[in-house]
């Protein structure tokens, strides 16, 4: 019975939760806290109950429900939870969860707690749908239900640019997701028989149902839908727009399981469903891969606004998962997860600390800053260098797993690449993706520099800027934990992964 | 053709009633002129109802019938001339071309 | 077996730094307390694993001879049975043979940490063998010794818990890379030994100077990391593990993953790769020039780090896998040439330093360009040159960091006369400068000495290159340091106030390691009857090799080096025995040499001219510009233009022609309902009459029908 029902209940759940915060009066807006904390919190509950309850010596898809949904297009109600998206989905219960918390702290102007916790569960749901759906148009839904409460997070709560931040994440999303959604519909028309079931129409794909032709074209309509999302170069753009303007939570989930998305789309749809167009298109990918690594480094080092900077990051650390998922391999499509986990924890945390960086300085000009947050807010300093060297790729922290196998996997990419005479191609980028991590700790450590080391200015002196409070301590902790034991112990994600991805992906084998 | 009087009858009687509602201004007659009418078409009712009668209508319908279209003309006279009543008392004539509110 | 446990060694430091930073504030000693205990046990251990790693190699060395030398017996009552003829068949140059079942110590034993993808496993192990221990001993003691000095030295700062901190985080990460069975370990504490060291150079962070010392630290090496990242990637493609004794296996017998055979030339490449780590980590030519401005860390970090143990990563590197760079000579002698210029001009630009930690800093340079050069013909050269340089490079440091706490100032021409008021750091720090400075017997000379020895035996071009480099090396060595004596410790005192004998927490351990520098050269004699007993012995990585490399004293040789010491030692003496001003001093006086040795070989400017500025000024400003005016304008222009296209749309065709259109329906409606609504006159006689006319009207029709 809770086989059945596990996965619906804890996906609809924030749904129930967002629909039970509107019901607050407006005269007790606070109310809307204790809600969502204990929504959030049963949700991630739940989330733990489901990683409890899989069976990890039968592996494979489990908690599946699959009854018809829309008959009409032929559209199923079809979910289930493998290796590859117990990580996430776990992970985006965690964030929402940490989100709730952190909201006691501080929620951007103009406050209004009922509707921006509302719009954040169902912002939850739309996430944790994202990567349980098996059935491509329920995947769409999900993948769509998302861009509204981020707009409205963005768009409400946002900095000076709100407006036009707002809008542009949401149309530049959706200009992709029309793409994607004409590929599916090839996809469902030109299988046999007719289907928008992920899995039947992977098996399709590896017997050769598709063309090669069709191939390559329904993977360039689905890559632009996901490479948008990433973000990919060059679709990168709205991505430092959306992250600087939107408040600190928005920020951290947008970082967080936001861009995941994307990545998961082409692990779990593009791949495997079409993977001769995945072999064609491999090699471009991994040269956007690493121009991302590169490029975003560059950008980072001509920033000049904390959050900004953070953002651009995040267009390089994308680039290695794109590597790994670029080569093929298993062990790609491994770094590609781990990557995705440790940027989502690492990242979230990094937005987390400038968000409450700008709350206490109310600027987020390095140059403003000054330098010598470590004299003004030692802790918090502290907790900054240590996200800033998780983040730069330290051995040890969470960053490196991913970042090594990547390189790893892109110096001996899948046979298939290797037979079509992509080998060297492969091995420069590698060594290029490995220039890109000192060009990384480069920005990184001058950031630092620059805002964390010297002499604080008198101004910020007599401030009394107030360290890390306890609500950042209780919404921090567990992120900085997490950073420290998936470096340690990286089977915390790849024990759970492998098996998957290694049946998932020997398709590309030799 | 026994018929053929009252029927003729009825028929000028509802011309002078349909004249007169054209033609007077007073909204008394008019209403009186509606009331010929009525009796026109009643006395057409008990006519027919004879015809009827004759092929072997047993439950005189044109009869019944006409006693409730006497009834309503009753009815409709005391609607009829309290609205003219509150028409006087409001406007202090019973002229209907001065009663055109309903105008474009 | 105690090295079953060597894993406790690297664990001690790891908690002792989980513990200062939790409860450090809250103790007595700031937390200084738990990181000298813990380091201590620490060397207790690595006393105890060396012991018996080394006793353990000594007598299986022991087993060889023995089964040698029954071989000989067997061969010579063959000689006399047969007659003379076997006799030229049991000489010399014969190989001897190794019996099974012999073989140098290794003790390595791992657990699988996470599955990779694709069947591959990364594994987290230890790796005991004589070098490990070698370097056990070196880092627990060296440790140990900085944190009881630095009590003394750090004493008062507000920072020192943070300081003991990082300290035992360093020596963990340290012991971490040494005890590795793979190269993903060997990589992670790698980077991790980095990062301590670039905490702990910017540990002063409010001035600008060591933050940009500690940066330049961390991306000159992080630069040189990506070699060994590519390299450590190519080793894992070729051989399908980072496990290095399955890597020595797979070399030694030709094949790679798959029983492919060996690509000796993807081999070449990925050790060169390897070394490009080794070069930027233990600061060769040309990425050495983070070194003397790491100085800006407290003086207990640059001994620590900056002398005895981190930089010495990289010769660890190639020592670990020594028998695989065997494989390749192309790549041995790579590292001949790099070191044998490193060590040459790092040595030249110690001479025009003024500040007595930058003399150290280019003087470690050129010692571990020694190491690196002697890797390139014996493998026990280069590691023991490691060790006897660990002791008396920390001794110097320690002594300097002395000096400095006592007269509050880095620069040579702010001491002098120091002798005196600081007779304990005099001794101790002449007795590093000698054994730096290879004057027999003391520790330096048996360890340069061998690394000569190796050069010359090897002969060739590369040889031939390090020995004369290394010749002259050693008499410009001798030459800085009489230098530093005297413009340190005779003459006049020129700074301020009143120098005093540092404090008893700092010259005990000077007098500690002063030990080993004097002492510690007697492990390896150069003689054949010490040799099976000795370091090459208790540090050898296979028999095979312990036996094809007998130890040879050159007298020639040895009298040579040490007469272009003494030379050098004269000529310093002639030159500073009166200490000139500053302005007057002989070496600042060279002209256009000075300008370049002062100037770094203007390798600084290069770098920061051609690279860093360029990349960072620049480029990423180039880079941002591309991002803001093409890319997202064009992502702005289709916006704007879709913009544009949808006012075009609202205004011509929606608004005056889809909306005209509408609108036109309803102007009529209205336009007629306007004359049509005269037929409501509000005259219910009217309306009777129309109605009559109507009914008239139809009945007719209906008629008519």
């Amino acid at each position: 019975m809770w086989q059945d029902v596990a996965i619906t209940i804890t996906v609809f759940l924030p749904l129930l939760g967002a629909g039970i915060i509107t019901l607050v009066p407006k005269s007790r807006e606070e109310a809307a806290k204790p809600i969502a904390l204990v929504v959030s919190i049963v949700g991630f509950a739940l989330a733990l109950g489901i990683l409890a309850g899989y069976d990890w010596d039968a592996r494979g898809l489990q908690y599946t429900v699959d009854v018809p949904w829309i008959n009409a297009i032929g559209a199923r109600y079809h979910v289930g939870i493998d290796g590859i998206s117990m990580p996430l989905f776990t992970l985006s219960y965690l964030l929402t969860f940490l989100c709730s918390v952190y909201a006691f702290h501080h929620i951007e102007e103009p406050g209004k707690p009922k509707a921006f916790l509302a719009l954040m569960l169902l912002l939850q749901t739309g996430m944790a749908g994202t990567f349980i759906a098996f059935d491509l148009i329920l995947f769409f839904v999900f993948w769509e239900l998302v861009l509204v409460p981020m707009y409205f997070m963005i768009g409400v709560w946002g900095g000076p640019r709100r407006e036009y931040a707002a809008v542009k994440f949401f149309l530049y999303t959706l200009f992709g997701s029309v793409f994607m959604l004409v590929a599916f519909l090839a996809l469902y028309f030109t299988s046999e028989p007719n289907t928008f079931d992920m899995l039947a129409l992977a098996q399709q794909g590896e017997a050769g149902v598709f063309t090669a032709t069709f191939q390559r074209l329904a993977f360039l309509g689905i890559f632009l839908g996901f490479a948008i999302k990433v973000p990919m170069w060059p679709f990168h753009t709205w991505l430092p727009d959306a992250h600087t303007e939107a408040p600190t939570i928005g920020s951290v989930l947008l970082a967080g399981i936001l861009l995941k998305m994307g990545t998961y789309g082409f692990v779990r749809i593009a791949l495997p469903i079409l993977p001769e167009g995945a072999m064609a298109f491999a090699p471009v990918i991994a040269v956007l891969a690493v121009i991302a690594i590169i490029y975003g480094a560059l950008c980072c080092l001509a920033q000049t606004d904390l959050k900004r900077l953070i953002a651009f990051s995040s267009v390089g650390h994308m680039g290695f998962v794109m590597l790994g998922i670029a080569t093929l391999t298993p062990v790609g499509i491994n770094a590609a997860i781990f990557g995705m986990v440790a940027h989502g924890v690492i990242t979230g945390m990094l937005f987390f600390v400038v968000g409450s960086v700008k709350d206490r300085y109310h600027t987020r000009a390095i140059a403003d800053i000054g330098g010598g947050l470590f004299q003004t807010m030692p802790r918090m300093g502290a907790i900054f260098t240590f996200v800033a060297i998780a983040s730069l790729g330290l051995p040890g922290l969470a960053g490196f797993p991913g970042e090594f196998a990547a390189l790893l996997a892109a110096f001996q990419p899948a046979a298939g690449l290797v037979e079509a005479g992509h080998l060297t191609l492969y091995r420069v980028l590698m060594v290029l993706g490995a220039v890109g991590t000192v060009l990384t700790a480069g920005y990184f450590l001058w950031m630092m520099q620059r805002v964390n080391m010297g002499v604080a200015p008198q101004r910020w002196k007599d401030a009394g800027l107030a360290d890390v409070s306890v609500i950042e301590w209780g919404t921090w902790l567990p992120l900085l934990l997490m950073t420290f034991f998936l470096g340690v112990l990286p089977g915390l994600v790849w024990g759970i992964t492998t098996a998957d991805v290694d049946a998932l992906y020997s398709v590309f084998g030799g | 053709m026994q018929a053929a009087f009252p029927l003729v009858f009825a028929a000028l009687l509802f011309c002078v009633g349909v004249f007169g509602v054209l033609s007077r201004r007073n909204a008394v007659l008019v209403l009186m002129s509606v009331e010929l009418m009525l009796a026109a078409v009643t006395i057409n009712l008990v006519t027919f109802g004879l015809l009827a009668a004759d092929r072997g209508d047993v439950v005189l319908t044109g009869q019944i019938f006409a006693l409730f279209v006497l009834a309503i003309g009753a009815a409709e006279v005391g609607v009829g001339l309290a609205i003219i009543l509150l028409l006087y008392r409001n406007r202090a004539t019973v002229n209907i071309d001065d009663a055109d509110l309903m105008k474009y | 077996m105690i090295s079953d446990h060597a894993w406790l060694i690297p664990a001690l430091p790891a908690a002792s730094a989980l513990v200062i930073m939790l409860f450090g504030r809250r103790m007595a000693r700031a937390g200084a307390e738990v990181g000298i205990a813990a380091i201590g046990v620490a060397f207790v251990l690595a006393v105890l694993v060396a012991v018996e790693v080394f006793t353990a190699n000594v007598s299986a060395v022991a087993e060889v001879e023995a089964a040698d030398t029954e071989e000989h017996a067997l061969a010579g009552e063959q000689v006399a049975s047969t007659g003379s003829l076997a006799l030229t068949e049991a000489g010399e140059g014969e190989e001897t043979a190794i019996p099974d079942g012999v073989e140098a110590f290794v003790n390595e034993r791992a657990v699988t940490l996470t599955p990779l993808g694709d069947g591959f496993d990364i594994e987290a192990g230890i790796r005991v063998d004589g070098l490990a221990a070698m370097m056990f001993l070196l880092v627990t003691f060296v440790s140990l010794m900085v944190q009881v000095y630095s009590t003394g030295y750090m004493h008062g700062d507000p920072r020192i818990t943070y300081f003991f901190t990082l300290l035992s985080v360093f020596t963990f990460s340290m012991l971490f890379l040494v005890i590795g069975n793979n190269l993903f370990m060997v990589l992670v504490g790698w980077e991790l030994v980095g990062v301590c060291s670039y905490l702990l150079i910017g540990f002063w962070w409010e001035e600008r100077d060591n933050s940009n010392a500690a940066i330049k630290a961390f991306l000159t090496t992080k630069l040189g990391d990506v070699g060994l990242m590519v390299g450590v990637v190519t080793m894992w493609a070729m051989f399908g593990t980072f496990n290095i004794g399955e890597i020595i296996t797979a070399v030694r017998e030709g094949v790679q993953a798959g029983g492919a055979p060996l690509d000796s030339g993807l081999l070449t490449f990925a050790l060169i790769a390897l070394f490009i780590g080794a070069i930027g980590k233990s600061a060769q030519f040309p990425l050495h020039t983070w070194l003397p401005d790491a100085m800006a860390g407290p003086t207990p970090v640059s001994a620590l780090i900056h002398a005895a143990t981190m930089v010495t990563a990289g010769v660890f590197l190639v020592a670990r896998l020594y028998p695989v760079f065997q494989a390749s000579q192309a790549a041995l002698n790579v590292i001949a040439i790099i070191g044998a210029i490193t060590l040459f001009m790092a040595g030249l630009l110690a001479l025009v330093q003024d500040d007595v930690k930058r003399v150290l800093a280019y003087s470690t340079v050129s010692q571990l360009g020694y190491m690196v050069a002697a890797l390139a013909f014996s493998y026990t050269a280069g590691i023991f040159h490691l060790f006897t340089h660990g002791f008396f490079k920390a001794l110097l440091f320690l002594g300097s960091g002395s000096l400095i706490h006592a007269v509050h100032s880095n620069n040579m021409s702010d001491m002098g006369g120091l002798k005196k008021s600081m007779p304990w750091t005099f001794w101790t720090f002449l007795i590093g400068s000698l054994a730096l400075a290879a004057i027999p017997p003391l520790a330096g000379f048996w360890s340069k000495d061998e690394v000569l020895a190796g050069a010359l035996t090897a002969g060739g071009y590369t040889g031939n290159v390090v020995l004369i480099l290394g010749g002259l090396g050693g008499m410009i060595t001798a030459f800085y340091m009489t230098r530093v004596l005297y413009l340190v410790f005779a003459g006049e005192y020129r700074g301020a106030g009143h120098p005093h004998e540092s404090p008893g927490s700092m010259k005990w351990p000077l007098v500690a390691l002063a030990v080993p520098a004097v002492l510690i050269g007697f492990a390896n004699l150069p003689f054949e009857q010490f040799h099976p007993t000795g370091f090459a012995a208790w540090t050898m990585f296979s028999l095979e090799y312990f036996e094809g490399h007998p130890a040879e004293f050159v007298l020639w040789l040895a009298l040579g080096s040490t007469a272009a010491a003494v030379l050098g030692f004269v000529a310093g003496r002639a030159l500073y025995r009166v200490a000139p001003a500053a302005e007057r001093d002989p070496v600042l006086r060279l002209g256009l040499v000075t300008r370049v040795l002062e100037n770094r070989y203007y390798l600084d400017h290069l770098y920061m001219g051609v690279i860093v500025r360029p990349l960072r000024d620049r480029l990423a400003v180039l880079a941002y510009w591309f991002n803001d005016r093409v890319i997202d304008r064009f992502v702005y222009l289709v916006g704007v233009g879709t913009q544009r296209i949808g006012q075009a749309t609202y205004t011509y065709a929606d608004q005056r022609g889809i909306d005209g259109a509408v609108n036109g329906i309803g102007v009529s409606a209205n336009w007629s309902g306007g004359l049509l609504k005269f037929a409501q006159s509000g005259n219910v006689q009217f309306y009777a009459g129309a109605m009559f006319v109507g009914v008239f009207v139809f009945a007719v029709l209906f008629a008519a029908a």
